[in-house]
Parts: structure tokens; C-alpha cells; sequence
């Protein structure tokens, strides 16, 4: 996906590549970028959702030369960026209830097409809990029909704005307010939740992706292919929470990188159902490397511990590396 | 133009001449048949340009109906009971936004017991929502206020609820006289927002507002209601002049002038009061009606006014507050605050339960001859009531009581036993 | 629009809000001192200069590198480029080719013409400069863009000192040395050839500071018992002699004595010459040789034979003037060679001695002051300054690894002190940066690019000519190898911290510029750091 920047050999992951041409560079390299989210908001420091919202509005923003309007969930974006008397949205904004964005987003869609505004694109955005628990209903209605809505999902695997409670998002084995790391099987449990970029896919949608905020250059060309076209679209991107995974703020992209990197976050790309691209890993690292960095996971690693409980997730990981083909070349799982 | 038709296609056309932008439809009797109409005329392109969204629940409904009039575009749906309750968070929203929607809501009762039957619990439980609340006493009326329900939302930037008995209404076929488009266009100016989401001028809508400033907000909504209360009767009363016809406004009295007994009711049983009590008065009763049109914002000082003079009135309920009573009579009583009036509530007709004109006569004799408890419910079967109770006091496992009271009744096969 | 109270907000309001307050740590930005620019003896900004290589300005590069090495054409060719061996980037994959990109750049510079900037105001004092060698020229060169009058004086018939006549042609072709040379002359550095200085002390009177730089050109002998008929010569004199008209008559056998880079030079010169048999005799091991791996590989490659191991004890064994007397050695435990009393006999028709070279400090006769130990001068070595004021001296003839780049880096400091000391100041060099580790850099962000290899000479070529052996890289190689550069410790402008603060708290400056914080709204949350790639950021603890 970076193909045309593969030449350049300094930087080529970084934000900003002096040595392309302007129009080659990522979005948050410019100094032209919308800032879609402003400065001022009070996100926690090293916020992966104020990021990853930043880095998916101003792509989109970027696509369709700011003709843009945004629904958003209840949760910590909204409640971060949109405190009276401020706001740091720097486009037309609308948050109305937990469960409903994607089908305000479609409202606005309506509203726009009746109007003759096709030149205005519609998106829609929450949180994990927004989107795969409450929002759920409204997400698949928007999707069945498809919708002229891009959906956001900033999954940070679990209510943080509420103070840590589980989601269907939460992944196995994690310590939340919820699922306290206590009793036999401590952290959340095995054998629940949901994949929710999988079940966008089963509604056969035009277009379904992940992303996590360690790949920008992904990230951005993701949304600038989803705003290439119509009809429902989702992109579900992983962004760190430094207060509810128990992380140091300093290593929000760092995460980001590493769930990628063990296969337990595979990013992806599909159209109407079928995966048409997948990011491959670079640096395969087992999970642990992954779960020692992050405190919701501290239970697994002290004493006695649960190496199980690790292998587990071991497992999950090389299953997403199977299944969806994460490696390049052939490697033992 | 004079048509017999049902009342919710009378309200589909209605709807339709208010050239709505947006239109959720998702099905609940008794409300069904105005959305199907609705479609079948998005459909046919009698209504364009025009989105008829079907949803996947209530609450997408209300919530697409946000998006699209948050987005500058005349917004529409319909629902009814359950329906409503479960569109219900969205509903308090698009009242906290101030976005000007109009719902059809088709009066039905709130199970459990499910029931499709009309009553009006379902106004009722959104009775604070924050919405304009308007009750049609007949198909004419309830098609007029459509019509009048957007631009006094549009005016104010508030949703308006126009509430109809469910089939005792919708799905009577009665004769009605339909406006013309260009009627409507002349009444009914194009919706310019007062809050739009537009790339040319960006905002933020739904902003988190804390003690600091949210008591301020919902006193300006109740603000915005008590200038509603204005503007009804004259919006009422320009459509009169351009319409010919005397529909909605806030109260609608009948023989009250004299009336030393007066009966305040909602919705369709306003006709069934207004002929039981022409025959009431043939006796010699001096007896009125008080229709209320409007419910919220509640009248308070027009129903003061007809009322005052009364020495007793009697609000006839087709809903109530379990635990309590009359939902209507407090607002009522509220109205009459210190004025030497006695009142009753009276419950009837829930869950589609018959008003029958010979009930109310004898109910409302009751009242004159002082006889009628200050909380009674028409018509109620103390039979399979005190039967059920003497069940539950002898057995703890009594068993459920809808199906007991089927039992009771012959309704279904009795218990092998 | 009239708003909604409170419901409805203006756009970006939330600047109101400075969220800077929360911190408690800040980040910073940094420069810290890349590994290579560290380790360059000649003190060259390498760093600096594949900057402006990465963007193919290179001409901006070349006057880049130049401000510190006159000769980037020769360095290209034979610098042994410790430089790269530190590279940060070896610990990732493979070094950068700073030398390949470095000759690239001067190639460059010879083809299309590029001079250099005429110097600054003239000052009007005279430097004299002894010997026309890398130390010697690169003063010459630094001394003149410094304003002043420099006198080079030249023993030999050619400029280019050891660079001329210790290094065979197929390493530095003589085209090269003479652009680089001449290019100093076209400054307006006056070369005297063929003049000798003989007594330095009374040539001081004519000028205001010296620099000498005489090199090390006399061969060290071993003592070897020979017959009379036998044929021993020493290494630099053979070398010396490829440059003159008459090439020498090393015959079909030529045995080689020696383990440094010049025995190496002198067995493959001697291929060249047409020697069948080049045998060098090295009484260590291939592990403890001093010559260049690399050096011996290719002379490996050309049939240079090794003897490791071995001694020579005598020559002319049995009346056979050939003949030579190897003795086996053996390594013990601290790793030096001992004898072993084992012999063995190899023909030569010529042995050449390679066993180092001693300085001619006969010029320095009768100067008052000076102190010389280990056939060296010393010279205090923060200013290159001898025992005498205003005699300055570097390269061989000091105590100093003996290369060419460390006698360029001699240059450069010498006249550097040389300027100030004749303004009556004293040079203080700008306090370096801390050393930008591995450790510092995050590597996420720097593709997977192995090193480019420079395209070498075939063999058949090698051993029947002088050519030379290593080629250059072409300008998309260069470009490649320039862009490998991670930028150790000093901000490339790649917008990462730009791009990753959840605060958009980094104001970027534009190009050339780099980048400020907006401590308004800069929360300290250290991602900024934390994805730096080159290390250039740090934080510090928020002044309370």
C-alpha cells in the first residue's frame, strides 16, 4: 500500500517525507491539514483515539476538499472534544446518542442527497462500545442498506469514558472494572466478543478495513479509498488507550505497532465482502512482547501467573496470521 | 377535494403535502398504513425529491429523522406504543437539539400485556420529552394538523408530536376534504433551519453541558413552549382563513358556557362526549365538553378559563398513572389551582376497551348525582378483578394474570383440573 | 445562525482551552552527535552531507563536505571509512556507504568543475606549508579560505605526498589526485616542487606560522644476512619508483616482508608488474595482520600468496643468492610470535621490505624547544602546535595513526589553530554534541534498504593492469545509499512528531525549518519522543 514511496529510504514509514512530491506526502504532513479535531480538547495525554480520530477526519477531510459532516457516538471523543463552552471540531458536527451515529450519519445522507449536496460526504464515528455493543443495531441497518456513510470505529477495547468496563471489543484475558483479574479465569473471558470488521463483511458491503494509529500512510489511504466511493463503508482502527490498558502514554503508537506486529490486530482491507489486500507483518513478535507493556494484562505475568492464558492469546494471533495470511513468506506458525 | 378515505392515507396525502425531505418508516400498528403510504407515494414520485429511509427499529427512525433535519431537511415518522418507547432516548434528543421533526404517533397502549389496542399511555410516557404533543379529535383534524405541525415546529425549531387514536382513527374511513398542494404551499414556507450542518459554516451541534449551564438550557425549551402556546391558536386560526376549517388550537369547548359539569377529554372520544352529552343536555343536564387540543405545552389558563365557572369537571382518561391516577387530571386540577371546582378522573377505554355512550351517560350522571368516586374506571369487571385478587391471596404461584383473566372471561380453554 | 444555546458551539473554540497546564514532563528537541561525524578523523559533517546527497543536491553536498575535507575524490578511494563501521545503521542491517556516496560526490565534483569559493579577506599573513602531502594540502587549502598566504614546499617532483607515491594507481587513479591537488593550487595556495627545506628554523624568518607535514618516506630496514648479488628493497622506494620513468625490476618471485596495508600493495603492484609469484612473508596470523581485511582479500583474490607465520632469517642460504631462510613461528598464549627452529627455504628473485616507514626530520636541526620521541615530533595535541611558537606540524611526522585521512583531519586542526594563534586568539572548537546512540533511534521507521555494493573490477583486468579495481556507484546507487542515512540525532524534517502529537501541539516551521513545540497545548505525554526515529527529541522535567 505504500508502493509508490517504497524508493525513498529514509523515513519511508514516518509521517513526512521531504523527498516526495507534496502531493505524495501524508495528510498530517501538510501544513494544510484541517486539524479536524483542534488543540485545546481534553483527551488524556497520549490519547490513540484524539489521534486516530485526527488522522481518519483530516484524510477524509482531505479527500473530498472539506466538504464533510460528522456524527459522532456518545463516548470519550465526544465527550473530549466537545465540552460547553468549547468545541474542537473544526467541521460540521453532530453528536446526538450513544447508539445512533450510524444512523444519524444516514440521516444526513438522506437530507444530502434530497438536497442535491452529493459534493458533501457523510461520516459517521464512535468508539468500541458505540459501535459494537449499542451502536450495533443502527451500524448494521446503516450497512444492510447501504448507506452513503463512511463509519469510524476508534476501538480502544473497552468503555473507557465510563472508567474501564468491558465491551464486546475487549480482548480475551484483559483486566477491566468489569472483569476484574480474580477467580480462575481472571480478565475477561475466553470465548466471547466480536469481530466486528468481520461482521461488516458478511453484510457485503463496498468497502470494510482496520487500521491502527501506528501505520499513518495506511491509515490515509484507506480513507481516501473509502471516500472514493459510496454506499456503506467501514473502518474499524485501533487506537490505544493509555488509562484503560494501563500504558505508558510515551507508547500509544508503539502498541498500535506491536498488536499489529503479533497478528493480534490483522489489518486489512475488503470490498463487498472479500479481503483484497492485507497489511503484511514486518517483524513478527510473539504476543507477550505485546501484553508485558500493558498493566490490564499485568496478571497474566506475576506470580504464579497464567503462561496458559498467554499461550492462548498466542494462539488467537497465530490463528489471525493463518487465516488471514499476515506473513509474506512461508513461516512455520 | 372531498374524499372518503382511511385516516392514516388522509394523513399519508397530508404528509406528503407538507413535502417532507426525509421519511423514516419502520412498522407498528395501528401506524403501519401511513408509512406504507407514504412509501407507495416516495415510491411513485408524488413526493419528490423525497428519502424514505426503512429503518431497522424505532430508534433508528428517530435517529435517521435527527440526522436529516440536523442536516437542513424537513423530517418525518411515524410510530406508535411500543415503538415510541423504544425510540425514546432519541426522542428526548431531537427535542434537547431543537430539531424540528414531526411524528405521527398512533395512540396504542403499552404492554405488558402486549396489546394493539388504542389509549393514549404511549403520549402519556413521553409526556416530558420536550415535545409539542397535538391531539386530532377526528380524521379532518388529524390531517389538518400535520400541516400545521411543521411550521409551528419549523418556527420554533422544536418536534412536534401529532397524536391520533390508533384504528379508531387511523383506519376509519371517513370523508375528509384534502388541500390542495398549492394550498399548502402558500401556508407552509420551505424549512429554513435555525441550526444547519454545512460545510460553508461549521458547527458543533450536541455539545456536553454541565450543571454550569444545563438548567439554563431546559428552561429555554419550556420557554420556546410557552411561546408555542401563542403561536398554535394563530397558526390555527391562519389556516382557518386560508382552509376554511377550525382545526387544531389549543382548547375546544362545547356547551361549556353554561355547563355546570364539564367533561375534559383527548382525542377521538371528544365526538362520542359531544353527542352524550346532546343527549345529556335533551335531559336537562347542563353539561359541556372541553376538548383539549393541545397538550403540551398544556394550556393552562385556557382550560382555567372554560373551567372556572364549572362546579364540577370530569377528565375522562384513556391512560393513567399506575400508583396514582388521572395523568390529564393533575394538569387539570393544576389549571384550576384554588378555583371551588370538584374533580373526577375517569378512567376508560385502555387497551381498545369500548367508551360506549351509554357508560359515559351513566357515568356522567353519576358525577351530577355526586355519586362517582374522585377515581373511577369505566366499565372495569370487578368480577374477574376481585377474582384474581382472592387467587393471589390464596396462592403464592398464582399464575399470570393476562391469561388468568382470559381464563375468567372464556376467552381461552379453562385449566384441565 | 442563530445558534441553540449551549447545544450548538463555534468551530476549534477549544483553543481557549490550554491543556499545557497538565504537564509535567516537556519534550524538547535535540541534536546530538551521529556516530560517523564522531568518528571521521579528518572531521568531516558526513551526516551533513548525505542530507543534501539525499535530495540530489549534490553540489550543496560536496561544498557540505568540503568545508572540512578538500579531497572527497580521494577519500572515496582511500579512506578506510571507520566511519562506517560505527554506523548506527550496521547494528540494523548494513552501514551506510559513506565512502562510495563520499567518491560519488567527488567524482562528481571533478567532472562538472566545481571550485571552490574564493577565500575570505585576505590577512595578510604568510603560512609556510612543508610538504605537498594530505596533511600538508589540506592545511594549505583550510589556511587559504581563511584568508591567508600559504607556501607549500614539495621535496618531490608532484604534489600528492604519500597519497602519490605510497599508493598503487588501481587504488587511486593518478587523474583523481592531480584534480583534488590542483583545485587547491586554483585557490591560490602557492606549490613549490622540488624544494627541500633543509632547516626549517631559517625559513621562519619569512613567514608568520609553518606547518610541516614531511611525511614518514624512509623505508625501515631488518637486519637479514645476505650474500652479496641478493636483491632487497624496501616498499616505499618501490612504490615511489612506479611513479618514475623506469618502473622497477622486481623479477618472476618477489617476496614481500611485511603485514601492514603497504606490504599488500607492494605484492599486488608486483602481480601487476608481471610477477608470477608474490609472496608475502608475515610472521603472525591472518587475524593479527594490520593491513586492511579487505586489502588482503582482494590481493587474495589477485594471487598474492600469503606465508603466515614465518620469519626471515637469511638470504642467499647454500650460495644461492635467491634463497631465502624462512623460519616457522608459532603464536603463544599472549599472541606473539615465537620461533620455532623449524626452516625452510623459498626462492625470490627480489625481496621487498614492508616493516614501516621512519620520518626525515632533518629539517628540524637547530629549531630551539622542540621535543622528538619515537622518531616523531610532539606537538601538544588540542592545537597540533610544536615545541616552538608558531611551528605547527601533523600527518606522519607526529604521533598519530598514519593515514591519510587522520593527516587531512591533521590539516584541518592545524590550521585552524594556525589562524588563531596568528590573530593572537586560541581556537576553541564548539562543544559537542552527546554521542546519538542506537538506542536512542526508533528503527520502526526506517525501511529495510541493504547496502549497495560497488561494482568491482574483473579479475583478469586487475592482475594484467593498473586499472582501477573499485568502481563507483551511479547517481541512482549514490542517491540510495545517501538516502539509507538515519540521521542519528539530528532532526530530517520526516513530520513524525508533527504527525503523532494527539495535541497538534508541534508547529512545523516548513522546509529548512523543523519544528516547535506549542507548549500551550502540549500535554508531555512523550509520544513525540517516543516515535522520533533519529533520537532529536528528549523529555525533561517541567519547571515547577
Amino acid at each position: 500500500m505504500n508502493a509508490s514511496i517504497k524508493f525513498y529510504q529514509t523515513g519511508t514509514f514516518t509521517v513526512g517525507n521531504r523527498l516526495l512530491s507534496p502531493e505524495q506526502r501524508s495528510v498530517q504532513a501538510s501544513l494544510e491539514r484541517s486539524n479536524a479535531i483542534n488543540s485545546g480538547h481534553r483527551a488524556c495525554q497520549g490519547c490513540g483515539e484524539a489521534l486516530g480520530a485526527r488522522y481518519a477526519v483530516d484524510a477524509a477531510m482531505r479527500a473530498v476538499n472539506g466538504q464533510l459532516i460528522a456524527a459522532n457516538a456518545t463516548g470519550c471523543l465526544e465527550v473530549f472534544s466537545t465540552p460547553y463552552p468549547e468545541t474542537s471540531w473544526q467541521l460540521p458536527w453532530i453528536h446526538s446518542l450513544f447508539g445512533n451515529a450510524a444512523a444519524v450519519g444516514t440521516g444526513i445522507a438522506a437530507a444530502l442527497k434530497v438536497k442535491g449536496r452529493q459534493d458533501v460526504r457523510v461520516i459517521a464515528q464512535g468508539g468500541d462500545g458505540g459501535t459494537t455493543d449499542i451502536g450495533f443495531g443502527c451500524l448494521s441497518g446503516m450497512f444492510e442498506r447501504n448507506d452513503d456513510v463512511l463509519y469510524l470505529c476508534y476501538d480502544n477495547e473497552a468503555y473507557m469514558n465510563t472508567g474501564v468496563q468491558r465491551s464486546s471489543a475487549t480482548p480475551h484475558a484483559a483486566r477491566t472494572n468489569t472483569t476484574m483479574p480474580v477467580g480462575p479465569e481472571p480478565g475477561a473471558p475466553f470465548g466471547q466478543g466480536k469481530k466486528l470488521p468481520l461482521i461488516a463483511m458478511a453484510h457485503e458491503i463496498p468497502y470494510v478495513a482496520t487500521a491502527t494509529v501506528a501505520d499513518l500512510h495506511d491509515l490515509e489511504n484507506k480513507v481516501e479509498r473509502a471516500m472514493s466511493m459510496h454506499g456503506a463503508r467501514y473502518l474499524h482502527v485501533l487506537v490505544p488507550c493509555p488509562l484503560g490498558w494501563g500504558a505508558d502514554s510515551a507508547d500509544t503508537i508503539k502498541l498500535a505497532r506491536l498488536a499489529r506486529e503479533t497478528g493480534i490486530f490483522p489489518v486489512l482491507e475488503a470490498e463487498r465482502g472479500e479481503v483484497t489486500a492485507v497489511s503484511k507483518i514486518r517483524r513478527r513478535i510473539p504476543v507477550e512482547e505485546y501484553l508485558r507493556l500493558q498493566k490490564r494484562f499485568a496478571h497474566l505475568f506475576g506470580k504464579p501467573g497464567h503462561p496458559e492464558m498467554v499461550a492462548a492469546i498466542q494462539a488467537e494471533a497465530d490463528r489471525n496470521i493463518c487465516r488471514f495470511k499476515l506473513l509474506d513468506k512461508t513461516e512455520a506458525v | 377535494m372531498r374524499k372518503q378515505i382511511e385516516g392514516s392515507r388522509a394523513v399519508a396525502e397530508a404528509v406528503a403535502l407538507a413535502r417532507p425531505e426525509v421519511i423514516c418508516a419502520y412498522p407498528i400498528s395501528p401506524q403501519t398504513h401511513i408509512v406504507e403510504g407514504l412509501g407507495e407515494l416516495v415510491k411513485s414520485g408524488k413526493i419528490a425529491p423525497c428519502e424514505f429511509v426503512n429503518v431497522e427499529s424505532e430508534f433508528a427512525a428517530m435517529s435517521v429523522a435527527i440526522g436529516a433535519s440536523a442536516a437542513g431537511a424537513r423530517a418525518y415518522t411515524a410510530t406508535a406504543s411500543q415503538g415510541l418507547l423504544f425510540m425514546a432516548e432519541a426522542v428526548y434528543n431531537a427535542s434537547g437539539l431543537g430539531l424540528p421533526i414531526v411524528m405521527t404517533l398512533a395512540n396504542r397502549a403499552i404492554g405488558a400485556p402486549i396489546n394493539i389496542w388504542n389509549d393514549h399511555s404511549d403520549s402519556m410516557s413521553q409526556r416530558d420529552c420536550g415535545w409539542i404533543q397535538l391531539f386530532a379529535a377526528h380524521n379532518q383534524e388529524a390531517l389538518d394538523l400535520h400541516i400545521q405541525a411543521f411550521k409551528l415546529a419549523e418556527e420554533l425549531s422544536m418536534p412536534v408530536m401529532v397524536c391520533m387514536d390508533g384504528f379508531i382513527l387511523t383506519h376509519a374511513v371517513e370523508g375528509i376534504d384534502m388541500p390542495t398542494q398549492d394550498e399548502v404551499d402558500a401556508f407552509l414556507p420551505p424549512y429554513e433551519p435555525r441550526q444547519v450542518l454545512d460545510p460553508a459554516e461549521p458547527v458543533s451541534i450536541g455539545a456536553m453541558v454541565g450543571p454550569e449551564a444545563f438548567m439554563e438550557v431546559r428552561y429555554l425549551a419550556h420557554a420556546k413552549q410557552t411561546v408555542a402556546l401563542e403561536r398554535i391558536p394563530e397558526i390555527a386560526a391562519e389556516f382557518c382563513d386560508r382552509f376554511g376549517r377550525n382545526t387544531g388550537g389549543l382548547v375546544r369547548s362545547y356547551h361549556c358556557d353554561d355547563a355546570e359539569t364539564i367533561v375534559v377529554a383527548l382525542g377521538s372520544v371528544i365526538g362520542t362526549l359531544r353527542e352524550t352529552v346532546e343527549e345529556l343536555r335533551r335531559d336537562g343536564m347542563k353539561i359541556g365538553v372541553l376538548g383539549i387540543s393541545s397538550f403540551r405545552p398544556f394550556p393552562l389558563a385556557a382550560v382555567r378559563e372554560v373551567l372556572q365557572g364549572a362546579k364540577r369537571v370530569v377528565v375522562l382518561e384513556k391512560s393513567f398513572s399506575v400508583g396514582l391516577g388521572g395523568v390529564v387530571s393533575t394538569d387539570v386540577r393544576l389549571a384550576l389551582e384554588g378555583a371551588p371546582v370538584r374533580g373526577y378522573t375517569v378512567v376508560a377505554g385502555l387497551g381498545g376497551r369500548a367508551i360506549t355512550r351509554a357508560s359515559l351517560a351513566s357515568t356522567l350522571r353519576d358525577a351530577v348525582d355526586e355519586k362517582l368516586e374522585p377515581l373511577t374506571f369505566m366499565d372495569l369487571d370487578w368480577r374477574i378483578v376481585n377474582r384474581q385478587l382472592e387467587r393471589e391471596a390464596a396462592s403464592r404461584r398464582s399464575g399470570p394474570i393476562a391469561e388468568n383473566l382470559l381464563r375468567d372471561v372464556g376467552s381461552v380453554a379453562s385449566k384441565v383440573s | 445562525m442563530d445558534k441553540p444555546f449551549a447545544i450548538t458551539l463555534d468551530p476549534g473554540s477549544s483553543l481557549a482551552n490550554k491543556t499545557g497546564s497538565w504537564r509535567t514532563m516537556r519534550p524538547v528537541y535535540v541534536d546530538r552527535l551521529p556516530p560517523c561525524n564522531a568518528q571521521c578523523p579528518a572531521g568531516e559533517d558526513i551526516q551533513g552531507w548525505l542530507y543534501h546527497a539525499e535530495s540530489g543536491d549534490y553540489e550543496t553536498a560536496w561544498r557540505q563536505l568540503v568545508r572540512d575535507n578538500p579531497f572527497p575524490a580521494i577519500m572515496g578511494r582511500v579512506c578506510y571509512h571507520t566511519c562506517e563501521s560505527v554506523c548506527n545503521r550496521g547494528k540494523l542491517d548494513e552501514p551506510v556507504g559513506i565512502n562510495s556516496v563520499e567518491r560519488f560526490l567527488g567524482d562528481e565534483a571533478i567532472t562538472r568543475g566545481w571550485r571552490f569559493e574564493p577565500p575570505a579577506a585576505d590577512s595578510g599573513k604568510r603560512v609556510l606549508v612543508v610538504g605537498a602531502g594530505p596533511s600538508g594540502m589540506s592545511a594549505a587549502y583550510h589556511l587559504r579560505r581563511l584568508g591567508h598566504r600559504v607556501t607549500v614546499y614539495e621535496a618531490g617532483p608532484l604534489m600528492g605526498g604519500m597519497m602519490r607515491f605510497g599508493i598503487p594507481q588501481y587504488r587511486l587513479p593518478r587523474d583523481v589526485l592531480d584534480a583534488e591537488m590542483q583545485r587547491i593550487v586554483d585557490l591560490g595556495a602557492e606549490v613549490r616542487l622540488n624544494s627541500k627545506v633543509k632547516r626549517i628554523e631559517e625559513m621562519m624568518a619569512e613567514f608568520d606560522a609553518a606547518f610541516l607535514a614531511v611525511g614518514a618516506h624512509i623505508g625501515k630496514r631488518a637486519f637479514i644476512p645476505a650474500k652479496d648479488g641478493s636483491r632487497i628493497l624496501d616498499a616505499v622506494s618501490v612504490l615511489r619508483s612506479m611513479e618514475g620513468e623506469e618502473k622497477p625490476m622486481l623479477g618472476r618471485r618477489v617476496v614481500v616482508y611485511g603485514g601492514g596495508n603497504t606490504a599488500i600493495d607492494v605484492a599486488r603492484t608486483a602481480r601487476r608488474l608481471g610477477a608470477t609469484e608474490a609472496i608475502i612473508v608475515y610472521r603472525r596470523t591472518r587475524e593479527k595482520m594490520p593491513a586492511h581485511d579487505f586489502e588482503v582479500e582482494e590481493a587474495l583474490q589477485e594471487g598474492v600468496m600469503v606465508k603466515w607465520l614465518s620469519t626471515i632469517k637469511q638470504q642467499g642460504a647454500d650460495g644461492d643468492a635467491g634463497a631465502l631462510t624462512i623460519e616457522k613461528m608459532e603464536l603463544d598464549e599472549k599472541g606473539f610470535p615465537q620461533p620455532t627452529g623449524e626452516f625452510e627455504t623459498l626462492e625470490a628473485d627480489s625481496l621487498v621490505l614492508a616493516l614501516g616507514q621512519d620520518v626525515d626530520l632533518s629539517l628540524l636541526d637547530g629549531v630551539p624547544g622542540l621535543e622528538l620521541k619515537d622518531g616523531v615530533v610532539q606537538v601538544d595535541p588540542a592545537t597540533m602546535m610544536a615545541g616552538r611558537a608558531g611551528l605547527f606540524a601533523g600527518g606522519d611526522m607526529v604521533p598519530a595513526e598514519r593515514n591519510v585521512t587522520v593527516a587531512v583531519g591533521h590539516g584541518k586542526k592545524a590550521a585552524r589553530h594556525i589562524d588563531a594563534w596568528l590573530r593572537g586568539t586560541r581556537y576553541a572548537p564548539p562543544p559537542k554534541h552527546e554521542l546519538a546512540s542506537f538506542e536512542r533511534l526508533n528503527t520502526w521507521y526506517y525501511s529495510d534498504a541493504p547496502k549497495t555494493m560497488r561494482p568491482q573490477l574483473d579479475l583478469a583486468r586487475r592482475t594484467g593492469s593498473f586499472d582501477e579495481v573499485q568502481g563507483g556507484l551511479t547517481e541512482d546507487n549514490a542517491l540510495f545509499e545517501a538516502r539509507r542515512c538515519l540521521s542519528c540525532g539530528n532532526c530530517f524534517e520526516c513530520d513524525n512528531c508533527y504527525g503523532v502529537c494527539p495535541d497538534n501541539a508541534v508547529i512545523k516551521l516548513g522546509p529548512g525549518q523543523r519544528f516547535q513545540f506549542n507548549y500551550d497545548y502540549c500535554k508531555g505525554c512523550g509520544i513525540c519522543v517516543a516515535e522520533c526515529p533519529c533520537g532529536a527529541i528528549e523529555m525533561v522535567a517541567e519547571e515547577v
